[in-house]
């Protein structure tokens, strides 16, 4: 049954039903309840929930646990995302299963309070150094903050590698109804092998998980393998769309922008208007070949609430073929649908 | 339909506990709904808002830049949000602390909340008269739906203050219905 549920809590209940054991956070708007919420639901599931004193800590501590294969996650916003890129980085280079939430607000610096899209390069163009991916889940209502996150810790312990969760400030404060399980479900066991945990070496030998790679060689094969596993995350590849099969425009968006971007598609629609929709649900992958194959018949109205930072992988992904507009608003400013109506008639004349 | 609420007051006068309820009744009457709090700095004594949409279609973005209705608890919400409320909405307005003169533009119903609050037991039920004469200044909502939406939203454990609060709606619904 729904219920009204608030984006933050409704991402909590999605952990618990993941499965998470650990929980790391430091406090930051527009996320503080994730925490609050989570020291007590942690509490009455009899898991494991820690204040750290720092981000760099929470993102160290969710390294910690991660290394003796447990699910550990740690939630914040773009400025304390921004101080764990270096746990980040390394979590991928050791192949280690983690999920990290980042509830974006307007920046850059300590910028604002307000929800905002200004992370997406950092999120999916390897915010900390080294050439690595983060499978990137983008929730666009207070249910999939709810089903992304159950699902993420799955993705993260089949690739080994960490799992982002791409939230905004909106989807986070708001409240909606949800329809969420009375009771935490069952914990999955993952089919995946457990064989490269590090759980005391005893009866076996001892196993070493570390990023620095020194012979010669050596770590340019990791990388490849490294590659290999990012081109296979190709299959967790999801998106929506709606009316494209006429359209000849098709507005893009992800989180608060595609909300936004539905509306007017149903105006647009409702006055005759050959528009489309399409949102992701995966930044990484991009759902490039789909907007490429689109692209034969139709242009494009990218929306973010960022000056442009996905229309870069929209525009790689059309490569010409058809027009690609964009329009946005950074730092808290959210795409006025009138103003998306306006640009989607002239670009249908 | 499709409507935007917003609700400002001090913090502590129950804005988003009001606010909970109206959406919490629009869900019983099968309509869309999201809630939208300001957040960060709120205190008590403070200025605190929520943003609530009511409507027949999916919400996009939850925030409302130009309410069809205001619920102005005090002063500096109305001096803030009304000059935002459309031409054609409605502000309803807490006279008890401030009467704003009448100007051309939203139409304006003043309602003297914590008075009838105080009749009804306690001025802090404020909020619950707000909402009531939302009910009948307004008809987006019917009063059983707002009524129902009280015992879920103060739970079992604030039992007690079920009913002191359900008659609170019910006076500010009387107060305009009547």
């Amino acid at each position: 049954m729904k219920k009204l549920w608030k984006g933050n809590h409704a991402l909590v209940e999605g952990a618990l039903a993941g499965g998470l054991d650990a929980y790391f956070g430091y406090p930051i708007t527009p996320q503080n309840e994730v925490p609050e919420y989570m020291s007590l639901r942690m509490k009455q599931e009899k898991r494991v929930f820690l204040q750290a004193e720092s981000e760099l800590a929470s993102i160290n501590m969710v390294f910690g646990a991660a290394l003796t294969g447990k699910r550990a996650m740690t939630t914040s916003s773009s400025p304390g995302i921004s101080l764990m890129q270096e746990g980040i980085s390394y979590l991928v280079g050791c192949e280690l299963p983690a999920v990290i939430v980042n509830v974006q607000r307007g920046g850059p610096g300590l910028g604002n309070i307000a929800g905002a899209q200004g992370d997406y390069f950092q999120s999916v163009k390897g915010g900390g150094h080294g050439d690595y991916r983060l499978i990137t889940l983008t929730p666009f209502s207070v249910q999939e903050m709810y089903e992304m996150t159950r699902d993420s810790f799955d993705l993260a312990f089949k690739y080994r590698n960490p799992v982002l969760i791409l939230a905004d400030g909106v989807i986070g404060q708001m409240l909606e109804p949800a329809d969420l399980p009375e009771k935490v479900p069952p914990r999955k066991e993952f089919p995946y092998s457990m064989d490269w945990i590090l759980d005391g070496a005893a009866g076996r030998d001892s196993r070493f998980i570390r990023s620095l790679v020194m012979d010669e060689g050596g770590l340019e094969q990791h990388n490849y393998r490294l590659w290999d596993k990012f081109a296979k995350m190709e299959k967790e590849i999801s998106w929506e769309e709606h009316g494209t099969e006429d359209a000849d425009v098709i507005l893009v968006g992800y989180g608060t922008s595609a909300r936004i971007n539905l509306d007017v598609y149903n105006s647009a629609r409702k006055n005759g208007l050959k528009a489309g929709y399409f949102r992701l649900r995966t930044a990484f992958p991009f759902p490039s070949k789909r907007l490429s194959e689109l692209s034969s018949r139709s242009g494009f109205l990218v929306t973010e609430m960022s000056m442009g930072q996905m229309v870069e992988d929209v525009r790689l992904a059309v490569s010409g073929r058809s027009d690609v507009e964009f329009y946005g608003r950074p730092a808290g400013g959210l795409p006025e649908e009138e103003k998306i109506y306006g640009i989607l008639e002239r670009m249908l004349k | 339909m499709k409507k935007g609420i917003i609700i400002s007051g001090f913090g502590g006068q129950g804005v988003m506990l009001a606010g909970n309820i109206l959406c919490r009744a629009g869900m019983k009457e099968d309509k869309f709904v999201t809630f939208f709090p300001s957040y960060g700095a709120e205190m008590r004594g403070g200025t605190a808002n929520c943003q609530v949409i009511i409507s027949d279609t999916h919400i996009g973005a939850p925030v409302v830049q130009y309410p069809d209705i205001l619920l102005s608890f005090n002063k500096p919400s109305y001096v803030k949000f009304s000059p935002r409320v459309k031409k054609e909405g409605r502000i309803l307005v807490n006279s008890s602390l401030y009467k704003p003169e009448e100007n051309p533009g939203p139409e304006l119903i003043g309602i003297p909340a914590n008075d009838i609050a105080r009749e009804c037991g306690s001025p802090i039920v404020l909020n619950m008269v707000m909402i009531g004469a939302f009910a009948a200044g307004t008809k987006i909502l019917g009063i059983g739906s707002v009524k129902d939406s009280v015992p879920e939203v103060l739970t079992e454990k604030k039992k007690n203050l079920w009913d002191i609060n359900i008659r609170a709606v019910e006076a500010g619904y009387n107060y305009l219905g009547k």
